[in-house]
């Protein structure tokens, strides 16, 4: 997967480098701006409230 | 991704195989579950503390321009505030010098998991009395995560100065003890912490937050007992000015 991704990248290594490290930038601020933050709504939240109905 | 047969006329040296993509996907999943709880635990607290901190400052701003000329008040018995709160509304900020000198977080009404605790505010029960008020003010927050208001509650030593500031002004507590309780123990909220029924005379904070970390097992329980009052008029105190101001 990753093999045929950089295999289909153009340019000498160190073009390909600078788009693969573009692209992970990219998704991981994709990941902490929007997935995390919608994917954290489903993560049963830790409780921190005293209550006589826990 | 290419298609297999695309892919091996492309590059007949390399085949696409099925476990190989497959053991790609894992490892890609497996990847990205470290980055959520990196996020979610550490870095996550960085980006909503800084958030809550400028919001309190900006709070605090607005407060002082709302203030009239200085009130003469007792330092020993302060003004309570009388108004109803609506749940999940702000009406208070917390300044704990022990936390941080960028320690400054929003208290809200009531202790609703989404409306209030998982936006990083910490909570008032609102079965417990106002900050000043004899009594207790009793507060919750996560230990981690969503602001992680109170990670470092078990660092607080006796004597710690615990502010809460409101539109009148600043409430100094001092830090007594630490206790530990079952999520069940609703002593801790009592006007006398476990001493339920009896009439109070002294005015407590009561500070709750989850124990162990990344557990619900137990509760974390921070005391703190009234110092005095600081009115709005004469300015924060000197220990938590910059704190305050914006320009810790």
């Amino acid at each position: 997967m990753y093999a045929a991704l950089w295999r289909v990248l153009p340019g000498p290594w160190w073009i390909r480098l600078i788009i693969v490290l573009v692209l992970l930038a990219a998704v991981l601020t994709a990941l902490v701006l929007w997935v995390f933050p919608w994917v954290d709504q489903f993560v049963a939240p830790t409780d921190s409230t005293v209550g006589p109905g826990q | 991704m290419t298609e297999p047969a695309l892919d091996t006329r492309a590059a007949p040296r390399r085949r696409v195989s099925v476990v190989g993509v497959l053991g790609e996907v894992l490892i890609t999943a497996g990847v990205l579950v470290l980055l959520f709880l990196g996020w979610q635990q550490w870095l996550n607290d960085i980006i909503v503390g800084d958030q809550l901190h400028g919001q309190s400052v900006h709070q605090s701003a607005t407060w002082n321009k709302a203030e009239g000329p200085a009130k003469p008040t007792d330092p020993a018995a302060p003004p309570v505030m009388s108004a109803t709160i609506a749940n999940a509304q702000r009406f208070a900020l917390l300044i704990v010098p022990r936390f941080g000198a960028d320690y400054y977080r929003p208290i809200a009404q009531g202790i609703g998991v989404a409306d209030v605790l998982n936006k990083g505010e910490l909570g008032h029960y609102p079965t417990t009395q106002m900050p000043g008020a004899v009594g207790n003010f009793a507060i919750a927050s996560h230990r981690k995560a969503y602001g992680g208001n109170l990670e470092h509650i078990n660092d607080l030593k006796v004597g710690d100065h615990i502010f809460v500031e409101t539109p009148d002004g600043w409430y100094q507590y001092s830090f007594r003890n630490l206790q530990y309780v079952k999520p069940t123990g609703i002593g801790v909220l009592d006007p006398v912490p476990e001493q339920a029924g009896v009439q109070p005379s002294d005015r407590m904070i009561t500070l709750t937050s989850c124990n162990p970390f990344f557990s619900t097992a137990e509760r974390i329980i921070a005391y703190g007992s009234f110092d005095k009052f600081f009115p709005r008029g004469d300015g924060p105190p000197a220990e938590i000015a910059a704190t305050v101001n914006g320009k810790a």
